[in-house]
């Protein structure tokens, strides 16, 4: 009894850890998606280059990953803005039969992205086998008579916090700056956003930037608990649509729940089905949002709030 | 009778290039680029006149090869047996994507589509009982000269390019560019939008994934990684199409050509050969800026600006 109990709470921590990284992931591409309402499938592959610099500044200089949060993110920021300026921006104004133009081209940058890190790395896996790596606490250690133990390893509960005060802190950049309330005014109305004198296609660029920065915080957080090879970004990818569709299209703080949701759902999948099982579970959640909730936890929000 | 000659003088062609006697690579080249012909000409269906862009037709490509695979390795009958068991497996699973996904508007059928080709990836290299897993399935190729499988797929490609060209041309066809260009305009004069776009959704599945029952047959052996592969057939069906021209009949047949004779070549050079798909998303990238309607699509404005530097020069 006291075991289940132990191996629940116990899986139930590890997937709200996991699930605060991926609210990180889920909120750059949200934001990307809200403001300029296409969906970018290459966010996982700039959070796999982000890995690396993390990776190469970790091994050749001995740059501790938390440390690369500081450059990493920002060195991202500008090769964001750099796709949108050069890349997604002629291809708004390019006239053609399809829709989902903008879309195919991010799937061409991903491949793009992801061979030449295999030309210039190989396919070899890599980590930063950091000292603290194995650190953890346990519950036992403050609550000597605990029923059950729980451990808490040091560098998941140092990257969770840390995405919770980036989150934070994005929080304070979008509801309290000028920039960041344009770039609110932009995702909700663009043309009543021109009409105000924001300046729309600044936004998009400063977004595009700032959704590749977050990605690149999140790469940061994850490389001393994860391992890196060139293809790890498609999967990523895939998680971030899922938690954006689970969490509504466009929404921040649904992003937040949604990263939540898929974690502990993805933790207990790998947990009572088996490991190779937890990517069928993101889909079957995928799917389930899809049919019962297809505007994801937001519009949930959102009628609650009308009741009342 | 004369918009039919075209079309029937390139498979008169066609028919007879094998009786010049071509060596097996060349066959092989060819057949390859017939396959994918075949597959871009039904992505073509979906994604080019219907406008519902799908990037996970590798499910449906690898629905089919497992098919073949499976029948021969459960039921042991011949694997071309694959190809009846493919179309209504494949047609339950396009119908039950058709009626969760496509009721919704936006970018839930792109999402859905790359979803379900990668679930389907892992679901085969999980379930190592049933599918053996990552080991993949081997079976002995009927023919070990490639003549009969150069007739075999020229067959399902006239099939294909038959059945793409009656549904362009009837009613449906109509419909299906009507919810491309504006859905709402379609749906108010009357069209079952969610209909039309599943039914062009099964059509343009099954197509696909009789290319999948003829890869395994041709090629003998298939694992997950390769026949659910996002980078090596749904990116690559995308590419065919958008290369050779979206939405037009003869793009596919002209992006097969160019995406197969350009991947044998890049793959053969040293060094780059290695991550050859590093170019086809160069050119992806460089097509959707430059040639957004393909090769064929974009080929009067492409004319005029040979033209025009040809007169300056």
């Amino acid at each position: 009894m006291w075991v289940q109990a132990e191996v629940f709470l116990q899986t139930l921590v590890a997937g709200i850890l996991l699930g605060g990284l991926y609210a990180l992931i889920g909120i750059g591409m949200t934001l990307i998606l809200g403001v300029m309402k296409i969906i970018n499938l290459t966010h996982g592959q700039l959070m796999m280059v982000a890995m690396y610099i993390a990776f190469w500044l970790f091994t050749l200089f001995g740059i501790d990953p938390y440390v690369s949060l500081l450059i990493a993110p920002p060195l991202m920021f500008a090769f964001g803005m750099l796709i949108q300026k050069a890349l997604v921006n002629p291809v708004l104004r390019v006239e053609s039969i399809l829709p989902h133009n903008q879309v195919i081209l991010t799937v061409g940058i991903g491949l793009v992205l992801q061979n030449v890190a295999t030309i210039l790395f190989t396919s070899d896996y890599r980590s930063t086998p950091v000292d603290y790596a194995t650190t953890a606490f346990y519950l036992s250690d403050l609550w000597p008579g605990t029923p059950v133990e729980i451990s808490l390893s040091l560098p998941w509960g140092v990257s969770f916090l840390l995405s919770v005060v980036i989150t934070v802190l994005l929080w304070f950049f979008l509801a309290h700056t000028d920039t960041g309330k344009s770039i609110r005014a932009t995702a909700q109305d663009k043309d009543a956003a021109l009409i105000m004198g924001v300046n729309v296609g600044l936004m998009r660029v400063i977004t595009f930037g700032l959704g590749s920065a977050l990605v690149a915080c999140a790469g940061c957080l994850f490389i001393p608990i994860y391992y890196l090879f060139p293809a790890l970004g498609s999967q990523f990818t895939l998680i971030a649509f899922v938690i954006t569709i689970l969490g509504g299209l466009g929404s921040t703080l649904g992003a937040i729940l949604g990263g939540l949701i898929l974690g502990v759902f993805e933790s207990m999948t790998a947990t009572y089905v088996g490991m190779g099982w937890a990517p069928v579970g993101r889909f079957v959640i995928f799917v389930a949002a899809l049919v019962f909730l297809p505007g994801g936890v937001a519009s949930l929000l959102k009628t609650r709030k009308l009741t009342k | 009778m004369k918009k039919h000659l075209l079309p029937l003088a390139i498979l008169a062609v066609l028919a007879g290039l094998p009786l010049l006697g071509l060596n097996s690579y060349v066959m092989h080249i060819l057949i390859l680029t017939i396959m994918w012909t075949l597959a871009g000409m039904a992505w073509n269906l979906l994604g080019g006149y219907c406008g519902q862009v799908s990037f996970g037709h590798a499910a449906f490509f690898g629905m089919g090869a497992y098919s073949a695979g499976l029948v021969h390795l459960h039921l042991g009958l011949s694997p071309w047996w694959g190809f009846l068991a493919s179309l209504p497996l494949v047609a339950l699973v396009a119908l039950g994507m058709g009626m969760v996904v496509l009721r919704l508007r936006g970018p839930y059928f792109v999402l859905a589509t790359l979803a379900i080709g990668e679930v389907l990836r892992i679901t085969c290299e999980n379930l190592t009982d049933f599918t053996k897993g990552t080991l993949g399935i081997m079976i002995t190729r009927t023919w070990v000269e490639k003549t009969h499988y150069y007739y075999i797929i020229l067959g399902l490609a006239v099939l294909t390019f038959v059945v793409c060209r009656l549904i362009v041309r009837s009613r449906w066809g109509y419909y299906f560019v009507a919810i491309r260009e504006d859905q709402d305009a379609a749906e108010s004069m009357g069209i079952d939008t969610t209909r039309y776009k599943t039914i062009a959704l099964t059509v343009s599945a099954m197509l696909t994934g009789l290319a999948g029952a003829f890869y395994t047959n041709y090629m003998g052996y298939i694992d997950p990684g390769v026949v659910f592969s996002l980078g090596e057939i749904s990116i690559l069906i995308i590419m065919v199409v958008m290369v050779g021209g979206v939405a037009t009949e003869w793009g596919p047949a002209l992006g097969a050509g160019i995406m197969v004779i350009l991947a044998e070549y890049i793959r053969s050079l040293p060094l780059i050969g290695v991550a050859y798909q590093t170019m086809f998303g160069v050119l992806l990238i460089v097509i959707i800026i430059y040639l957004p309607n393909g090769l064929v699509g974009d080929w009067p404005v492409l004319r005029r600006k040979l033209l025009r530097r040809g007169a300056t020069a």
